[in-house]
């Protein structure tokens, strides 16, 4: 049985990773081809020539106004998937059609619906607003995981692993020893879990980039809407600050770190991250030195998560493992999941 | 709550579980959305009692939280595996 939901949105590409050329990505085990058109609008439809399935992305296929061509037999299609040219015929049968994928594009995102096209609903793609907005600058990245996306969403869920997996970077003793407050809106979707820390060292991610020196208030609060975005609010002010009853919060520095798990394959992972930050707006300096620091501990968990998905693959069937209090919020993330796998393997809306 | 760090409500629904980490201790206490709540220290047997819901979910008694462990709830099978 396949781990990964159905009938759910995914984010594809960053938008700016799309452009009038062919590119190629696979999501969950659906090799995917996206080319913007001349009007400006990404079009996704399967990477596979209906004929005898040539990766359309591949040389010599190739893009001409408009039209993918396959390099393999020259069948032609359009940017809504329908086949225009076929070669040595003038007929066109009527299943020269690739079908596409319901697109959206939303907050520096393409994101594309695998499943049922007739139960994709655009209004369900969670947000993530502070990543094309002005009040923010952001850096990001995206690194590919030899791992199922549920290795990383363990990962992100239970942030105490920063003190031993990240020390040096974003990790100090008191996220590992800090008590979690954990929240499960089942209707909504979401899981919530929030670590406040009101005394801590402040690690050098954050001393570098804020300036703050000494002993700080460190705020994370975990948004996860599975299966795909994940997002970390991070407060960052000096002890003894809180945000004002009317929200405001002018002593603090406030990072939206936000992460799109995306499965390739059962076994492989996009692993889409964004460091959004409210300070230091269009400094270079502080985003190269996010960016590269927010890239380091990524690899940190992607090397650890490339040996566990080993680890895991070689086990025998029904290992028990330990669960404790810091997994409330995995825990809450697994049991979503796999309810939403269940319903992904229900029949057709269009049956 | 006020011994729970961070224990304010964040998500607004009206069917939400909440789960604190007790401060100072080793115990989470789960609370239904029924208001319902009950004291572990396994987060396992936390999520079972909390998705049992009705079962076992009685009238909360203020300031005297009830404790349970647990092995004393009949696992669920589907439960089970969902958070494996």
């Amino acid at each position: 049985m396949s781990s990964m939901p159905r009938d759910q949105w995914y984010v594809a590409a960053y938008r700016s990773e799309i452009g009038p050329e062919l590119f190629s990505r696979t999501i969950c085990g659906e090799p995917i081809l996206f080319w913007r058109t001349r009007s400006g609008r990404v079009t996704a439809v399967p990477d596979r020539c209906v004929h005898r399935r040539f990766p359309l992305s591949k040389p010599p296929s190739r893009l001409v106004d408009d039209q993918v061509v396959c390099g393999y037999h020259g069948f032609a299609y359009g940017p809504d998937g329908r086949c225009v040219f076929v070669p040595g015929q003038s007929r066109i049968p009527r299943t020269a059609r690739l079908l596409p994928y319901p697109l959206a594009e939303q907050d520096a995102f393409v994101w594309v619906f695998i499943g049922d096209p007739a139960r994709a609903d655009a209004a369900r793609i969670p947000r993530a607003p502070y990543l094309d907005s002005p009040e923010f600058t952001t850096v990001a990245g995206m690194e590919p995981l030899k791992a199922r996306f549920s290795l990383l969403v363990d990962n992100l869920l239970d942030l105490s692993h920063e003190t031993y997996l990240h020390g040096g970077y974003i990790g100090t003793p008191e996220v590992a020893a800090t008590p979690i407050t954990t929240e499960v809106d089942e209707e909504a979707g979401i899981v919530y879990v929030s670590r406040h820390m009101d005394d801590a060292e402040c690690p050098p991610f954050y001393a570098k980039s804020t300036g703050l020196a000494g002993r700080i208030a460190r705020w994370q609060d975990i948004e996860y809407t599975p299966p795909c975005l994940y997002k970390l609010h991070s407060r960052i002010a000096p002890v003894g600050s809180a945000p004002n009853p009317d929200g405001t919060d002018p002593d603090a520095f406030h990072v939206e770190v936000v992460y799109a798990i995306t499965p390739e394959t059962e076994h492989s992972t996009h692993d889409f991250w964004a460091v959004a930050r409210d300070f230091a707006l269009g400094e270079e300096e502080v985003s190269e030195f996010l960016a590269e620091n927010n890239r380091t501990v990524v690899l940190q968990d992607v090397e650890a998560l490339n040996v566990l998905e080993q680890v895991i693959s070689a086990e025998r069937d029904g290992y028990q493992e330990l669960s404790v209090n810091i997994d409330t919020g995995g825990l809450a993330a697994r049991r979503m999941l796999q309810r939403q796998v269940r319903s992904g393997q229900t029949a057709p809306a269009t049956a | 709550m006020n011994d729970v760090r961070g224990g304010r409500p964040m998500l607004p629904g009206g069917r939400v579980y909440r789960i604190h980490w007790v401060l100072g201790t080793d115990r989470l206490r789960a609370v239904c959305h029924c208001a319902a709540e009950r004291e572990f220290d396994d987060p396992v047997g936390l999520w079972q009692w909390l998705l049992a819901h009705p079962a076992g979910h009685e009238q909360p008694q203020p300031n005297r939280p009830s404790r349970q462990s647990a092995q004393a709830f009949q696992l669920r099978p589907e439960i089970k595996e969902e958070m494996s």
